[in-house]
């Protein structure tokens, strides 16, 4: 195991400057806790390598690879992802909304446990992020595979709050044109240089930007969340408990969709 | 490579453009044509517009959103048992699949693994949804092209099909079966001898479209050479499936990555074809419902006994942390990027939906190819309306 590790970092690291020798590499593997993804830690090698301080945060784990550049060098990622590590599958392009939807959460499900979001303090502006890190409230990120080595790989970058903008990635996959389109629509991404950005799902008179967090779903407003008041008691409980089965699965999806 | 493929596309373009010159010299004004939403070559409602050169179109652009749910808003306000419930309406005809990966996630977040069993009846049940969903795929595209017979073929065999999922899940088409841990309940008695026989019946229904349209002379002059998609080029526009690998990409996440599923307990083969086009799409689906049924019968020879069900909190509360979990589903490579932020319900979920890549290619393959090819080209690239809209 620790003698395929360290010829897998040797073959992959050939041309990255921090290349170690077998010998320590095979050292450093047997003593960490946690084993070293024999495919995924050239990758992010040869990525460091590229992209020098431009890469701000990354994550290996559970079978995957997590990368978070500057979003001034989201397009040069890309570049590296398709040019050196062979990415020639482009799997998906999105974003992501860190604000806490404390509007929503309030009456979505039911949760014993539901606590009252505070904002945490810290440098990132009060937003919880997720895997790899961030410092704003909006996020792009893409998925891109290699056929041949069969590992994907997940790229993200901080968008600025009032301007969410970044580079488009159209002409170096042709399919980001429709997923780049979609972001626009759907958070209000900006991307410099794509060949038309206009609506894909909604109607051209739409305003606002549904998968932000502070767009209100109407139908919650109109009707509150069927779960939490029509809830026949579960056989062998006493009448009453509605709240408690409410939030239970199966139960109140159903009657959502017939109420 | 591409460069090949590059010059088979503008030969191809070249050689229309031949035949129409008549039309060139004419200089017609150029025309504009509305196909769909309600065109039934498109399953749906999608509408394409296409501006035509006498028969030749000279620049399309597919028009979605049309049966747009916004799934992904809807599952930021369920719980994630209740998830299962919307995203089986995404590729309804296979709508197990759609289940699988969702709950796969859920459960990579968990760290939750379901027993053995519940993995071999959800890997049989997910072909099963492939059977469902191909065979229909095999009959229209015979009608796309004027032959009826085949369709009613292909009703009449999905039914037992179909008959087999709701014997088991309780649902034709939204089964709701998957549960993140396991299953919702165990198999019905004489179930796997029935699912025998129906295998054995969707064999012979290949071999019978086999015999109507793979040797037909008119299906193979309406399909083959129609529709070249290269690798290099259904790769960058992020085709999946049965389509890449029609295209000679061999690529298939059931083989070739480690899922909690049972595939790699199964003797199959992942078909390819070189060409790239209509007949290859259709040929190597035909392979793939073979080889399904092939799955089908050693997992159910196989079947482990136990429980189905793993140990899971009743309410469920997933940890937070961010998963992507792709299958190949029968129209492609499906999957779901979930966020959670350690809440009754999803944070955020990405759903990628193999449709919505399949026809972004559109645009660019069916400039220079006649009207009735449309039609071949969109059959061929099959598509579920719910999975491009979602």
């Amino acid at each position: 195991m620790a003698a395929d590790a360290a010829a897998g970092e040797e073959a992959a690291a050939g041309g990255t400057p921090e290349a170690e020798s077998p010998a320590a590499q095979a050292t450093a593997t047997t003593e960490a806790p946690a084993p070293v993804d024999e495919r995924r830690q050239p990758w992010l090698e040869a990525l460091q390598a590229e992209l020098g301080e431009a890469l701000v945060g990354h994550e290996i784990a559970g079978g995957d690879v997590w990368v978070r550049v500057d979003s001034r060098a989201w397009r040069r990622a890309v570049v590296a992802c398709r040019d050196r590590l062979g990415c020639d599958y482009f799997c998906f392009l999105s974003g992501l909304d860190w604000k806490a939807d404390v509007d929503l959460a309030a009456e979505k499900v039911w949760d014993p446990e539901a606590q009252p979001s505070a904002p945490a303090a810290g440098a990132n502006g009060g937003y919880r992020t997720g895997v790899a890190g961030g410092d704003t409230r909006f996020q792009v990120f893409a998925r891109l595979f290699s056929t041949s080595a069969k590992v994907g790989i997940t790229l993200k970058a901080d968008l600025d709050e009032e301007d969410p903008r970044v580079e488009s990635i159209v002409s170096l996959y042709r399919g980001a044109e429709w997923h780049e389109r979609e972001a626009w629509e759907m958070l209000g991404f900006t991307f410099d240089g794509h060949p038309g950005l206009r609506h894909i799902y909604l109607p051209g008179e739409f305003e606002g930007h549904p998968l932000r967090k502070d767009f209100p779903l109407l139908s919650r407003d109109v009707k509150p969340w069927p779960g939490l008041v029509d809830v026949e008691a579960m056989p062998g409980e006493p009448e009453g408990g509605g709240d408690a089965e409410g939030a239970d699965a199966e139960g109140a999806g159903a009657e959502g969709g017939e109420g | 490579m591409a460069v090949v493929t590059e010059f088979q596309k503008a030969a191809y373009v070249a050689g229309q453009a031949a035949d129409a010159r008549v039309n060139v010299e004419i200089e017609a004004e150029g025309m504009t044509l509305n196909i769909g939403p309600q065109h039934p070559a498109t399953h749906g409602t999608l509408r394409i517009v296409v501006r035509l050169d006498g028969e030749q179109v000279v620049w399309a652009e597919p028009v979605c959103g049309y049966m747009h749910r916004g799934y992904e808003k809807l599952t930021e306000v369920r719980t994630y048992p209740q998830v299962t419930t919307l995203v089986n309406r995404i590729d309804w005809l296979g709508s197990f699949a759609n289940e699988v990966p969702f709950i796969l996630a859920a459960e990579k977040l968990m760290d939750v693994e379901a027993p053995p069993r519940a993995q071999w009846i959800r890997t049989a049940l997910f072909e099963l949804g492939r059977l469902a969903n191909i065979t229909l795929f095999l009959g229209d595209m015979g009608v796309q092209l004027g032959a009826l017979t085949p369709v009613f073929y292909a009703f009449r065999d999905r039914e037992h099909v179909l008959n087999l999922i709701e014997a088991a899940t309780g649902g034709r088409f939204h089964p709701n079966y998957d549960r993140i841990g396991g299953l919702k309940e165990d198999l019905p008695k004489g179930w796997v001898t029935e699912v025998k026989s129906a295998m054995s019946r969707i064999r012979t229904f290949c071999d019978e479209m086999e015999d109507l349209l793979v040797g037909n002379e008119i299906f193979e002059t309406r399909t083959r050479g129609i529709g070249l998609v290269p690798a290099a080029v259904g790769l960058e526009y992020g085709l999946s499936g049965a389509n890449i690998r029609a295209s000679g990409v061999d690529w298939d996440i059931r083989r070739d990555e480690d899922s909690p599923l049972a595939w790699k307990h199964c003797d199959w083969k992942v078909w390819t074809h070189p060409d790239g086009d209509c007949f290859a799409r259709y040929w190597v689906r035909l392979q793939e419902v073979r080889e399904a049924t092939k799955i089908v019968e050693q997992l159910l020879d196989g079947l482990p006994s136990g429980p189905i069900q793993a140990k899971v909190p009743r309410i469920i509360k997933v940890p937070a942390g961010e998963a992507w979990v792709h299958t190949d589903n029968p129209l492609g490579e499906m999957g779901y990027y979930v966020v959670s932020k350690g809440g009754l319900g999803p944070f955020r979920t990405k759903i990628r939906t193999p449709s919505f890549s399949n026809i972004s290619i559109l645009p660019w393959l069916l400039r220079g190819v006649y009207v009735p090819d449309v039609i071949t080209i969109l059959a061929s690239l099959y598509f579920i309306l719910g999975d491009i809209d979602r």
